[in-house]
């Protein structure tokens, strides 16, 4: 027997025996280290016959194949029973809590700011601001309401000085001015914001929201106001159809005015917007009074346009069926938790205000 | 204002029904506020009489009544009235019934333990008169109406409108009807008024004075001798009781009812107690009168009132004196029927304080014309129903009245409205609103009614064509999807990113008032003025807030209370420097309480900390869009946070603005302000602060370039004194190579053993890596060197060996 055979044979032998890991590393060093069994016997090859060398480098070869597969083999073999042994012991109850994770919330006020400005923007609207705090001229005088106009007893009105000069805004309005004074026409901007009266009760809270609309531009007439108001609560209430209605009124910065009332009914205890025989108030409206024109120093034989006023809690409160507006304010944290929304969900035009 | 259909059927003839009524006064503008039936619960009260009493067995003031309403049975009734005898006929009111004054709806009860089937009623009780001593004494003649209904039978409910400020016109019965005959709702009946025919002359004086500012400009009046002030009629005071006045005496009542008939108010005075004459004129600073109201005003100057040779009387077209009031033994009666201005009615009664119908009235514009109609109508009335002579009518003027007139576009309309309607459709409008029409080419001349003080200008006529023509008219023009200007500006863009990666962080976004209690303002005030409000809601709500921090720590105490620990909350919104508009900044303001890690089976509890906090707030700003590796911090901060635990954010190491705050809250805040939590941390993100970024995201997206060559961590551990900043030292190791030095990061802070007191070891971890080629040992040995140097020569630092 060639001495090749002697090695694979008694190799093959050992390595059926059963082996640990060491063991099938010292065989193999034993085989093909430096000074191995089959690395000496490449060594060999110069040394033999031209005739027989091809024969025996080829039996080599297939020898070393054979032994090497088998280490390989058993090496995996012992790796996959040692793994599956460990798999076997790390059995943990993933039914635990994770670790803690807090989810932060936005508040509903903001959320339906959010959506009124998404819609508006794309029908063209930018969103202009103005301070809370304001001067007597612009939040009244300005807005055709001097001073001893019955119209202001409408306003309870907080001031900051004994002469009533400077006020918290009781409307957005005042927005419109400051806009006007800055700019030239066109214009075509709402103005969210905090508005203050000194009001406290169920349904009125000393500081709330409102958002102005001003469309100011050559040929804009009611039929406009009509159908931006129109689109806007549609997209607002995400319903198909609404039913809306426009009643004459009275507001000293607009001419004609109206308010609009939407129809609902109240399904299983629920307020459905856009059905139904009862009407609900949600908005002021009308054309921009040629004497706020003229305090802007606009050319109201020129440019003429509408304007309208929403209240944003009570928007909020009707989408998201939230009843007592002064909990807005209050600050609950199951309250905020409860009603406010997620930061992820950001309204916007290809997504749509809701998820 | 209320009416009843009634009522305003005798202005309007019509086939219509009370529904279409009620549609038909919101779609013109004069809002329906509430509809109350009033005959269903008047019908209940019926005419009784008394016919048995005993005394209650368990109450010495209560007897128990068997009460005939014309039934076979009696009812049975406690009633504590003395006046309640047999015989007597009241008016009983079953159970079910609403009882006017206290609004509350009678049911069957035990009265110390008798059962009471109803109630017998005081005068008071269903707002007849202030008689409230024993139940209503009816005269014999009513024997034969026992079980009928005590009202009379009307069909019309009250409706209550809101009138809005410009309609004054509306304001009595008439008015209403002239719209809603305009608006093809009926007809307008024209009305056939008797006047005075009299010889007798009005022979008290009456006298304007001109002076300025006079609020009066004419003063009409009657007299009325040999009167005798009784109980109005029934008639009259059915039709005032129908829209909720309660009767009082006829002279009274007929005022008032011409008022609300023909929005005319009037006043009479007792001419008996008018010292010689009437003067019309300013008051003197510091005079006084007792007004109707009985209370006593004193006044400043300039206040027009009416008066006599002894003082004032009264407040003109506000309220009336005592002094000179009817009553019901007065015998000669002065009747007044003024224009007042406006203007000066609302600054006299809004400096008293004082809200009167016809300071309402007055103030909002009374027919200027309708002085005569008033007396002719009211005096007539008088007549009628208290006798007595009736004089001339003396008007006493110191301007004439001279209608508005109007040349109206007709084209405006279609501008305005967006539909057209012809201009034979225009004037009869206009006509059956009372204006005078004439057409001239493209233009429409018209007089304007002396009832109308709203209507100025073209726009005003625009206004009226339309709400007569219907608001259902308007046609819907779709709005254009077209945006040619961004929506929000940079700012506004940067509030809403700020507004949600903060809540994105775990907190509860907040909304709170402007305002605050002044206690929980002062702590944060700084160096800012209290800005008060001069009529606050209440006193605990009575300045402008300086910080957020105020109301955050108020709301988050009441959920501390409320048994939460672990809060994170926060709002973005105003802070106040001033009273001048403009003197506000936006501030995204955080407040964190208790354990990020609270029994958990997982974790060690461990509370919030301030690395919490600045991490939140460097999170935010890095996500914001700005550069982390500029930063700059140091520990000034103003003094409501913890002086050793608090730090100051720049967005720049040339410390421009303070983009931040954030800490712990003073410990001495809290004990103040009694807020029970282990620990509270806040911050503050000053926004008006920050710089915009201008570069779009496109523009910011440099050139991708990243180093394939190997890179080395080297760790480096200094002994440097404590009061070292840990970002010196990061500063330091950064600028010996901007190229090689890839990152730099503090991973250990030691203090203690084997280091010495005023000490401490850092250990800092360095990242090198070059984009050029693999640094061998030499290069690296090199930086090493080069950074220790830096860190030693920069801080005083010693490297540990």
């Amino acid at each position: 027997m060639s001495d090749l055979k002697k090695i694979k044979n008694e190799f093959l032998l050992r390595l059926n025996e059963k082996l640990n890991l060491t063991e099938i590393n010292n065989i193999k060093t034993n085989l093909f280290g430096k000074n191995g069994l089959i690395s000496s016997q490449f060594k060999k090859i110069g040394t033999i016959d031209a005739h027989e060398r091809k024969k025996f480098a080829s039996d080599l070869n297939i020898i070393k194949d054979e032994l090497q597969e088998l280490i390989n083999l058993k090496i995996n073999e012992i790796q996959n029973s040692e793994i599956n042994a460990k798999l076997e012991k790390e059995k943990i109850d993933v039914t635990l809590p994770e670790r803690n994770f807090v989810r932060g919330k936005i508040h509903p006020v903001s959320q339906t700011i959010d959506e009124i400005s998404s819609i508006f923007s794309e029908i063209g609207f930018s969103v202009e601001e103005g301070p809370d705090v304001e001067n007597e001229y612009n939040n009244f005088t300005a807005l055709n309401t001097p001073d001893n106009h019955p119209a202001r007893d409408m306003h309870d009105t907080f001031y900051l000085d004994k002469k009533k000069e400077k006020l918290l805004r009781t409307h957005t309005s005042p927005v419109q001015i400051r806009t006007m004074l800055k700019d030239k026409p066109p214009f075509k901007i709402i103005a969210p914001g905090r508005t203050y009266r000194s009001d406290s009760d169920q349904t009125h809270s000393p500081m709330f929201h409102q958002v102005e609309g001003l469309y100011i531009d050559k040929e804009i007439n009611m039929g406009h106001l009509k159908g931006c108001l129109n689109y806007f609560i549609k997209e607002f209430f995400e319903v198909k159809k609404i039913k809306m209605r426009f009643r004459p009124s009275h507001f000293p910065f607009t001419e004609p005015s109206a308010e609009v009332d939407i129809g609902y009914e109240i399904k299983d205890g629920k307020i459905v917007i856009g059905e139904g025989n009862q009407w609900l108030e949600i908005l002021g409206c009308g054309m921009v009074h040629p004497n706020v024109l003229k305090n802007v120093k606009i050319d109201s034989s020129k440019f003429q346009g509408y304007a309208f006023g929403i209240g944003i809690d009570r928007l909020a409160m009707l989408k998201y069926g939230i009843n007592d507006l002064r909990a807005f304010f209050d600050c609950d944290y199951r309250w905020l938790n409860h009603f406010g929304f997620d930061p992820l969900d950001v309204p916007t035009n290809y997504r749509g205000l809701s998820r | 204002m209320k009416i009843t259909f009634d009522w305003l059927q005798d202005h309007l003839k019509t086939n219509l029904k009370e529904k279409n009524l009620l549609e038909k006064l919101t779609n013109i503008g004069l809002e329906v506020e509430s509809v109350e039936s009033l005959f269903a619960e008047n019908e209940l009260f019926k005419i009784a009489k008394i016919i048995n009493t005993e005394k209650h067995p368990n109450a010495d003031r209560l007897k128990v009544c068997d009460v005939s309403v014309g039934e076979k049975e009696f009812k049975k009734v406690v009633c504590g009235a003395s006046n309640a005898k047999e015989g007597l006929i009241t008016i009983y009111a079953p159970p079910g019934a609403t009882i006017p004054k206290s609004k509350t709806k009678l049911v069957i009860a035990k009265i110390r333990g008798v059962t009471s089937h109803g109630m017998l009623c005081s005068g008071s009780e269903l707002n007849l008169s202030d008689e409230s001593d024993g139940i209503i004494e009816l005269p014999t003649k009513y024997e034969k109406n026992i079980g009928k209904s005590f009202f009379s039978k009307s069909k019309s409910n009250f409706i209550d409108l809101s009138i809005t400020p410009n309609r004054s016109d509306c304001l009595g019965v008439r008015g209403i009807a002239r719209d809603l005959a305009a608006s093809g709702f009926g007809k307008l009946l024209e009305l056939k008024e008797k006047k005075i025919k009299s010889k007798k002359k009005q022979n008290l004086k009456v006298k304007i004075i001109k002076e300025k500012n006079q609020g009066c400009n004419t003063f009409g009046s009657c007299l009325i001798t040999n009167v005798k002030n009784i109980e109005s009629p029934k008639w009259l005071k059915d039709k005032l009781s129908s829209v909720g006045q309660k009767p009082i005496s006829a002279i009274v009542d007929v005022t008032n009812y011409v008022m609300l008939d023909i929005n005319r108010p009037l006043h009479a005075y007792d001419a008996d107690k008018i010292e010689k004459g009437i003067i019309v004129r300013n008051s003197k600073s510091g005079e006084e009168f007792t007004a109707l109201d009985n209370k006593n005003y004193k006044l400043e100057k300039g206040m027009c009132v009416i008066s006599d040779y002894k003082g004032v009387l009264g407040l003109g077209g506000i309220i009336g004196g005592t002094r000179s009031g009817t009553e019901l033994n007065t015998k000669n009666i002065l009747l007044e029927s003024a224009y007042f201005e406006p203007s000066s009615i609302r600054k006299t009664s809004k400096k008293l304080n004082l809200d009167t119908d016809a300071k309402f009235r007055f103030e909002r514009g009374v027919d200027p014309l309708s002085i005569e109609d008033g007396l002719n109508k009211a005096a007539l009335l008088i007549k009628e129903i208290c006798g007595g002579e009736i004089s001339k009518i003396d008007i006493q003027k110191i301007g004439t009245y001279k209608n508005r007139i109007i040349k109206f576009d007709t084209n405006l309309f279609k501008n305005i409205s967006g539909f057209n309607i012809s201009s034979k459709e225009m004037v009869k409008i206009l006509e059956n609103l009372g204006f005078i029409c004439k057409k001239e080419k493209k233009y429409l001349k018209l007089i304007v009614p002396s009832w109308r003080p709203d209507i100025t200008q073209e726009i005003d006529i625009v206004e009226e064509l339309l709400r007569i023509s219907g608001y259902d008219k308007i046609k819907i023009i779709n709005p254009v999807k077209e945006r040619t200007k961004s929506t929000l500006t940079q700012t506004q863009k940067l509030f809403h990113f700020l507004q949600r990666a903060v809540a994105s962080k775990g907190y509860l976004e907040a909304i709170t008032w402007s305002f605050t209690d002044e206690n929980y303002n002062a702590p944060f005030r700084g160096d800012n003025k209290n800005i008060e409000i001069v009529n606050p809601i209440s006193s605990d709500l009575g300045v402008l807030r300086n910080s957020i921090f105020s109301n955050l720590i108020m709301h988050i105490s009441k959920n501390l209370d409320r048994g939460f620990k672990d809060l994170s909350i926060f709002e973005i919104g105003p802070v106040f420097t001033g009273v001048n508009p403009g003197e506000q900044n936006t501030v995204v303001c955080g407040l964190s309480s208790g354990k990020k890690s609270r029994l958990s089976w997982i974790e060690k509890d461990r509370d919030v900390d301030i690395f919490d906090i600045k991490k939140d707030v460097i999170q935010t700003l890095v996500e914001a869009g700005y550069n982390y590796n500029e930063f700059f911090i140091d520990n000034e901060t103003p003094n409501y946070y913890h002086p050793g635990k608090s730090g100051r954010l720049f967005l720049n190491k040339s410390k421009d603005q303070v983009a931040a705050f954030f800490g712990e809250i003073h410990p001495n805040i809290l004990k103040k302000l009694d807020v029970k939590t282990e620990n509270l941390l806040g911050f503050e993100i000053f926004l008006d602060n920050l710089e915009i970024i201008k570069k779009t995201l496109n523009k910011q997206k440099i050139k991708f370039n990243v180093s394939d060559f190997q890179k080395s961590e080297r760790d480096f551990a200094f002994i440097v004194n404590k009061d070292v900043k840990a970002q010196d030292m990061v500063n330091a190791i950064s600028s010996v190579n901007k190229d090689l030095i890839k990152n730099v990061k503090v991973f250990d802070v030691y203090e203690g053993q084997n280091i010495p007191n005023n000490q401490k070891s850092i250990a800092i971890s360095v990242t090198i890596q070059s984009a050029e080629k693999t640094l061998n040992d030499n290069d690296l040995e090199n930086i090493n060197n080069l950074i220790i140097k830096a860190v030693e020569n920069k801080t005083g630092a010693k490297i540990r060996s």
